[in-house]
């Protein structure tokens, strides 16, 4: 089971965190300061598992962001190496050769995605385009309450006028 | 609002545009705004992520998920999944929307609350929503199929009784086409397997374990596929999660295990694994294999595709495969020794998690035949490895050389290599050992000083180094100076006496010892002081500079030292003798007792086998060395308590203090506490206790009542030659002994104690009493017992009465051998109380007297 997931730039900023275990508030910032110092340290030549507090936790880096996320000892590394990989290339195929801007001003709209692969720490759906397919339907269900919302509040602005 | 957080230049700023928004948010959350709570729940949201407490914004989210529109709720559900988690109270609040949620007729909202449930239900929402998340595995709709089977993942973790709900619906599952379904569908299994043994049993009927492999094989064989490609290979994910559950159901099961040979062995065979994609599925399989029950041609598969891994430039597999070959040891052992040789050129690669899963793998590795070859590898990287993993290399060769050494002298080679190397790294215990181990070999003692004390010269940094070397050289100096026992393969070297004061003065000096090595450096030259006579001047100089040390315990012995160096000649070379053989098998024995199992935390594996160098407790054997002495005062129970149980003696606590509480007292007042161990009748069966006063080093009482135990022989044999070699002024073994005439040692009108002297050659201290007792009366005594007490410096044992009826009338009598020994020989006669009890007529008599009419020179 995946415990967290853990966006870090490379500065150390959080751009993304998503717990499938209770950590508390507390706990949350502690990880994440330790888990920030190990990685961002560690040079690019060595592996991508880091062996942690008894669980192992398996990055990788793209670009300024590191991908984090945290498994069990029983876990399977490289699965989780290609369920990264996965995720980067639906966010790529959604917000069109994704950067690291595109997750900061449309956070939402990466957890949204990462709820459709993730879910209680496991993988949900290993098809790229379905996923794509069911955030493209939800997208438009928003838009569509969107311009109803709009289209009512013309018609009582008129109305009342 | 976050184009103005990311322009902010310092944190400063940002707090206070921080600041301001949530103000302004409060405000919205006050006046209960409609139109604008998404936003403001979006950019709660970013605050919280840059770390600031939002708190306030949790009722938001709620009222957010409670509105109708779908905007609103998946903004309301992203915050609540965000901003709280199970452990909230609050979240009990949300039970109720969420079981609307999931009987609404939009399926993206359905979506949702299964999503939000997922990720942080408590075990009571789970338990309340179970039901709702059960129906709605069978939804026409697979997205929600999907999403309700990691649900019910969710919801059996957290209950784990309600599992057995899920049996049915999740076997259902298992029959799906689409991907998604199916692999939530093989996941939900899989843990319900885990939690279950029910479950467990279910699932390994052959109908549904042939419809998985059939699965697998389907997936195996399947064309191209674009949708699921990656890397050429369709859905890897779904080969690793079907060879998971394959794994889960085949442990333990051999018939279970039997159904997916073939398949395995296909995988096995026919996955490319030049991507991260096919060798994540070779790393399942070999997974499985090693797992499920044993099959021959499987298992060497397994290990061939390990070796291909370990062989492989990238990191990722070389690790992964490091650990797997941890789990394969256990299995097949052979197999893995192959590989010994590349493994170890992965102790020595850069990156630091390889060589510490390789070091780990190398120590597991380690048997009689190649221990030899293995450490001398080990201590060659142990030179130039790095500071981090010095720690860690050096406690696994002491452990491995202390396990698998074939003989003492390649011990005691290897270990002075590892601590002039790392001996800052050795631990305590390690070092401890390693005297033990020495002074057993009695042998290699001339070698081993000599070995030591050319180490010493060139490494005088390395702590424990200089403390075995200054501890051999006070023991044996004289076999260094003379060279004693010099084998064959040694250089010659000559040391005169004064070289080997150097080397104490210089540990004592240098500006890296430490309290316990000036301590021990002390002790040491006190030794030479009484074995070099010559440098007992010079040896005294040194040791008067510390006397006003500012540390206790070193004061104290430059005093004491000082005063036996100077005014007690006649004693200072008993006191030094030569330390006792220490017990090798108590020590190990005792330490292993003493000390908590060791888990080696970094393998995580659940192997039996022996991980790492035992950490060391209380260290007993300090107290036996001699050693501490800048921890507090060890309480002398503890002492106590192990030398009892070292030695079998019961000691009576006040006369043996361990270590540093007793006041220097010079003189023979020191002695005779010392002496006094074991007052009156030391009922002691084996061994001649009577030279136990040759044998004493000044703290470690230990030494006498090494004499007195029931030591084994080994031990006593030698402690004897070496008192016949050292004591120098032992007088001349007499063979019989002049005559004693006998006494009466008491009369009384009933009763008669008659003594017999007689001394066994060699010991002119002991006396061997025959003692007689004649009844003068006209009756009969039973239950005669004789007892006697002695002062403190006699020691006396007492054999077995022949009987204890007395005849009357001096019809026979009742002997009894008596041993005194004397250790104020010549300048004090023996004294001895007596007390004599029988029964007379049933009437108990009690006849006591003082016996002062001992001959002179007993």
């Amino acid at each position: 089971m995946i415990h967290f997931v853990l966006l870090i730039s490379r500065q150390g900023k959080v751009r993304l965190t998503k717990w499938y275990s209770p950590y508390t508030q507390k706990e949350r910032s502690k990880v994440i300061r330790e888990l920030s110092g190990v990685i961002l340290t560690r040079g690019p030549k060595l592996c991508n598992f880091v062996e942690w507090r008894g669980y192992k936790v398996v990055y990788k880096r793209y670009a300024s962001l590191y991908f984090c996320m945290c498994i069990d000892q029983e876990d399977n590394e490289l699965e989780i190496l290609e369920i990264i990989h996965h995720y980067v290339e639906i966010l790529d195929r959604y917000f069109g050769s994704v950067c690291e801007l595109d997750l900061i001003f449309n956070f939402h709209k990466a957890y949204y995605i990462l709820d459709e692969i993730l879910i209680a720490g496991e993988l949900q759906e290993s098809s790229k385009k379905t996923v794509a397919r069911l955030i493209a339907a939800q997208d438009s269900l928003v838009e569509t309450a969107k311009e109803q919302a709009s289209s009512i509040s013309n018609i009582i602005a008129q109305a009342t006028k | 609002m976050i184009r103005s957080i990311r322009a902010c230049k310092t944190a400063a700023e940002e707090r206070a545009v921080v600041r301001k928004e949530c103000a302004a948010i409060r405000a919205a959350i006050n006046e209960n705004d409609q139109d604008y709570r998404h936003r403001n729940l979006a950019k709660l949201m970013f605050i919280h992520m840059l770390g600031y407490p939002t708190h306030f914004g949790q009722m938001e989210c709620l009222k957010s998920i409670a509105s109708a529109g779908f905007p609103e709720k998946r903004i309301g559900y992203l915050g609540l999944m965000l901003l709280l988690d199970e452990r909230q109270e609050v979240l009990m609040l949300v039970t109720n929307s969420l079981k609307q949620d999931l009987n609404h007729t939009n399926q993206y909202i359905v979506g949702l609350a299964l999503c939000a449930l997922g990720n942080i239900c408590s075990a009571e929402m789970a338990r309340d929503l179970a039901p709702e998340v059960e129906r709605l595995l069978q939804f026409r709709d697979p997205n929600i199929r999907k999403k309700a089977a990691l649900c019910s993942i969710r919801i059996i973790k957290k209950v784990p009784d309600l599992a057995e709900n899920f049996i049915n619906p999740a076997a259902a599952l298992l029959k799906e086409k689409h991907h998604g379904v199916l692999i939530t569908g093989i996941q939900l299994v899989t843990d319900i397997c885990k939690v279950s043994t029910e479950a467990l049993e279910f699932f390994r009927k052959p109908k549904c374990l042939d419809g998985l492999v059939k699965t697998l094989r389907d997936v195996v064989n399947s064309p191209y596929a674009p949708e699921y490609d990656i890397a050429g290979i369709t859905d890897p994910f779904l080969h690793i999660r079907l060879l998971k559950l394959l794994h889960v159901l085949g442990q333990g099961d051999a018939d279970a295990s039997d159904c997916m040979n073939d398949i395995l062995a296909q995988v096995a065979t026919k996955t490319e694994s030049n991507k991260n994609a096919g060798n994540a599925i070779l790393y399942e399989c070999v997974e499985t294999i090693m797992s499920i029950e044993d099959n021959g041609g499987l298992r060497v598969l397994a290990i061939n595709i390990l070796g291909r891994f370990l062989s492989n430039r990238d990191n990722n597999i070389r690790y992964v495969a490091l650990n797997m070959l941890m789990k394969a040891i256990t299995v097949d052992a052979q197999a893995v020794q192959r590989h010994r040789a590349t493994i170890l050129e992965c102790v020595k690669d850069l990156d630091a998690s390889i060589r510490k899963r390789a070091l780990e793998l190398v120590y597991l590795l380690v048997n009689e035949s190649n221990v030899k070859p293995l450490t001398k590898e080990l201590i060659d990287y142990l030179e130039i490895s790095d500071q981090e993993f010095k720690g860690d290399l050096t406690a696994k060769i002491c452990s491995m050389v202390e396990k698998f050494s074939p003989d003492k002298i390649w011990y005691i080679d290897q270990m002075l290599k590892v601590l002039s190397e790392a001996g800052n790294f050795v631990k305590d215990e390690v070092w401890h050992a390693l005297i033990v181990v020495i002074s057993n070999a009695s042998d290699l003692h001339g070698y081993t000083v000599r070995a030591l004390y050319r180490a010493v010269q060139t490494s005088i940094e390395q702590e424990s180094l200089v403390r075995v070397a200054i501890w051999c050289i006070g023991e044996y100096g004289d076999m260094l100076v003379n060279n004693v026992g010099v084998l064959n393969i040694e250089d010659p070297i000559t040391v005169t006496e004064s070289d080997a004061v150097d080397v104490v003065e210089i540990a004592i000096k240098h500006h890296s010892s430490d309290i316990t090595t000036k301590a021990m450096a002390m002790v040491a030259l006190l030794k030479l002081s009484s074995r070099f006579p010559s440098c007992s001047e010079r040896i005294r100089d040194i040791i008067v500079q510390n006397k006003g040390s500012l540390v206790l315990e070193l004061q104290q012995r430059s005093i004491e030292f000082n005063s036996i160096v100077e005014k007690h000649q006649n004693i200072r070379s008993t006191l030094v003798e030569r330390m006792p053989v220490l017990d090798e098998a108590t020590f190990s024995g005792r330490r292993a007792g003493s000390l908590p199992a060791t888990v080696s935390t970094s393998s995580g594996t659940s192997l039996n086998l022996p991980n790492g160098v035992a950490k060391p407790a209380a260290a007993p054997l300090v107290d036996l060395l001699d050693l501490s002495s800048d921890d507090a005062p060890v309480p002398s129970s503890s002492g106590n308590d192990f030398l009892q149980d070292l030695l079998g003696v019961d000691v009576s606590p006040a006369s043996v203090q361990p270590g540093t509480s007793q006041a220097p007292k010079a003189g023979t007042d020191v002695l005779l506490d010392l002496l006094s161990i074991g007052s009156p009748p030391v009922q002691n069966n084996s061994t001649p206790s009577d030279i136990l006063s040759s044998s004493q080093d000044n703290k470690s009482s230990v030494a006498i009542l090494d004499g007195l135990s029931p030591a084994p022989s080994g031990g006593a044999a030698s402690m004897i030659d070496l008192l016949d070699g050292f004591v120098p002024n032992s007088p001349k073994p007499e063979d019989n002994g002049p005559a004693y005439p006998s006494i009466v040692a008491f009369e009384s009108s009933s009763l008669i104690l008659t003594f017999n002297f007689s001394k066994p050659p060699g010991n002119p201290q002991t006396t061997l009493i025959q003692a007689t007792f004649t009844n003068l009366s006209p009756n009969v005594y039973t239950d005669f017992v004789f007892q006697a007490a002695v002062p403190k410096f006699l020691q006396l044992h007492l054999d077995p009465a022949s009987g204890n009826t007395l005849p009357a009338s001096g019809n026979g009598s009742i002997t009894q051998t008596l041993r005194v020994t004397n250790s104020q020989h010549g300048k004090k006669p023996l004294v001895m109380r007596t007390r004599i009890a029988y029964k007379l007529n049933n009437r108990d008599v009690l006849e006591e007297g003082q016996i002062n009419n001992f001959p002179r020179d007993l």
